[in-house]
């Protein structure tokens, strides 16, 4: 990323004090946040009585027996599809209405503009709790009324998950959108693209960052969440959040297997994140903290 | 609809960017959001408010309509702290602001710090910016059942270090997830889980600075410090407002950290007030009690959030006044 904003690196190299300090907190900071990764591989590899005993940092001896288990363990495979489904059903049906939303607010003026947004960026202070109870019971409810099972049902969590992701995805794609020259989507609309054929084949590939930021986001909201999982799902619905708590039994703990297991649900965000953080990054700077 | 706007859009005879648009297309652009936005945020808002004055217990969970109202008593149950519930109600409540007090200060003193230092390029910073997110890319749950596992107290790693390796706290075994030091535990792993996001959001407003800025400093004979102290510093002040608030209202809500760490029951020390909310009303099915804390907790944070953006917004104005 050679962009010329930022500080630039001066011909002179910074003291020497200050190169120790920085060196000393770097080491110092990757050690902690290294320190919970190393454990979890490590004792993804370690046999059942090595980490049923005392912490070992080196494991006495290698075995890839729990990446096999944790799928008979507990059914980690229909975990994982519903996790998926779920996480990626949300993450799309967030990005294309917020793309729709934040464009209105970005290109059109119109009545009661200021009140939306303040109203869906004031829902993200909102804490979960208050409205899991009587959207539990809406879910459940309208299930006794209609004969249509949204308690329990991967929809309702989709449903669920999409808004959470909603106010943060707007807000960002609107300043995304502003930094998208007007005079592109003017010219498309005077060539006789409709407002939508100007978002459609302007807009969106200018803003292609941002939304890539805003998705990634949308899909680590989905996949982590855990308090609406453990309510409102069931045996056949379960996501990983929960699911991933049945390693421990009454008589026994499989921390191996629940280190394996971790990894592995772990993988596919981790990976997605660090691949795409850089459009994190440049969608953040273009957008929300400008 | 698109005949019609098109011909007062080509017709018009305003410059082009100053040129209104009045038309039902934002409202239909806007409709999903909002209809999303109304039925699960605001519409189970508004109905837990009028749960909160209902008594609503497991009795009447298939229609809850038919739950008795009751006027003020779940409030003046949940306030009174002479009484048991409100007493817990109340030390949870102080629980949760020492531990969001804590947690954000240290979060958004390493995300700064560690910005900061990464701002000039040296060799292996875009590996070492990968690593520090990675806290904040794992799924919570697989986080802090890693950090459950090292807080063990027989054989977490945690105990091993400091009393094996170190010598420290005596013979005895500490216990991490139980009692008082549950309150350091779930700070370590907030803080752990927590200080990527301020890091991520330093790192983009640094990027806005321009490079000018500095040169003119160096060009003055400013050194490093005094480079950070006077340009990098102020520049990220506007961000830090809202990282702040973010990182408040985040932290005080959090449900996943200690739900994962400690199971349903949370230690006293560390139980924070969504647990403690969500504990009284799906333990015991009386959601009317339950109801009633959270509409109070969406008050405290609408008035703490209020007076945040009041007293930051003047103090910003005047300190550039």
């Amino acid at each position: 990323m050679a962009d010329h904003r930022g500080r630039p690196s001066s011909p002179l190299a910074p003291p020497l004090t200050f190169r120790v300090i920085r060196a000393a907190f770097l080491t110092l900071l990757s050690g902690f946040v290294l320190l919970p990764v190393y454990v979890m591989v490590t004792s993804s590899l370690k046999p059942l009585q090595d980490v049923a005993g005392r912490f070992r940092w080196i494991p006495t001896g290698l075995t890839a027996r729990p990446y096999i288990d944790i799928w008979h363990t507990v059914p980690l495979g229909r975990y994982f599809v519903n996790s998926l489904i779920v996480a990626g059903a949300a993450t799309a049906a967030s990005v294309v209405i917020a793309v729709f939303a934040a464009y209105a607010v970005s290109r059109h003026r119109f009545r009661g503009k200021r009140l939306f947004t303040v109203t869906v960026l004031s829902t993200q202070m909102f804490p979960g709790i208050l409205f899991l109870l009587p959207l539990f019971l809406i879910f459940v409810n309208i299930g006794n009324a209609t004969g249509i099972a949204l308690y329990g049902s991967r929809g309702a969590l989709i449903l669920t998950y999409l808004t959470f992701s909603l106010p943060f995805s707007i807000w960002m794609l609107i300043g995304y959108f502003d930094s998208v020259p007007r005079d592109l989507d003017e010219a498309a609309t005077v060539d006789g693209c409709g407002p939508l054929g100007a978002l459609l084949r302007v807009v969106v590939p200018a803003a292609v960052p941002g939304i890539v930021a805003v998705a990634v986001y949308a899909f680590m909201t989905a996949w982590g969440e855990v308090l609406f999982a453990s309510v409102m799902t069931n045996d056949t619905t379960r996501t990983l959040a929960v699911g991933l708590q049945g390693y421990s039994t009454q008589t026994d703990v499989y921390w191996n297997q629940i280190m394996a297991a971790s990894l592995v649900v772990s993988i596919p965000v981790v990976a997605g994140f660090l691949l795409l953080q850089r459009y994190l990054v440049a969608g953040l700077t273009a957008g929300a903290v400008k | 609809m698109s005949t019609k706007s098109r011909v007062s859009r080509v017709s018009g005879t305003r410059p082009k960017s100053a040129r209104p648009r009045r038309s039902h297309v934002p409202y239909l652009l806007l409709l999903p959001a909002l209809l999303l936005e109304l039925l699960i945020h605001l519409v189970p808002m508004a109905m837990g408010i009028l749960m909160s004055f209902r008594g609503l217990t497991q009795f009447f969970i298939r229609d809850w309509s038919r739950a008795p109202w009751t006027g003020w008593a779940n409030y003046e149950l949940v306030l009174d702290v002479n009484r048991p519930v409100g007493e817990a109600l109340l030390r949870s409540f102080l629980t949760t602001c020492l531990f969001t007090l804590l947690s954000v200060g240290l979060c958004w003193l390493l995300g700064t710090a560690a910005a900061v230092f990464m701002q000039e390029s040296f060799r292996g910073r875009g590996l070492l910016r990968a690593l520090f997110l990675v806290p904040y890319a794992l799924p919570v749950y697989a986080a802090v059942i890693t950090w459950a596992f090292m807080f063990q107290r027989d054989n977490g790693l945690v105990n091993h270090v400091l009393h094996d390796q170190l010598g420290l706290g005596g013979s005895g075994h500490t216990f991490w997830l139980l009692g008082d030091n549950s309150f350091w535990a779930l700070l370590t792993v907030s803080v752990w889980k927590g200080w990527p996001f301020a890091f991520l959001i330093v790192t983009a407003a640094l990027q806005n600075i321009p490079g000018e800025l500095y040169e003119a400093a160096a060009l003055d004979g400013a050194g490093i410090w005094q480079q950070i102290s006077r340009i990098t510093l102020p520049s990220v002040g506007a961000v830090n407002q809202v990282l702040v608030l973010v990182l408040f209202l985040w932290t005080f809500n959090d449900f996943n950290t200690p739900f994962v760490l400690f199971g349903k029951a949370a230690p006293e020390a560390a139980d924070l007030i969504s647990l403690h909310i969500y504990q009284s009303s799906f333990v015991t099915w009386n959601f009317g009690t339950g109801s009633a804390m959270s509409v109070l907790l969406l008050l405290f944070l609408l008035l703490a959030t209020a007076g945040y953006l009041l007293v930051t917004t003047r103090g910003r104005r005047n300190g550039h006044g």
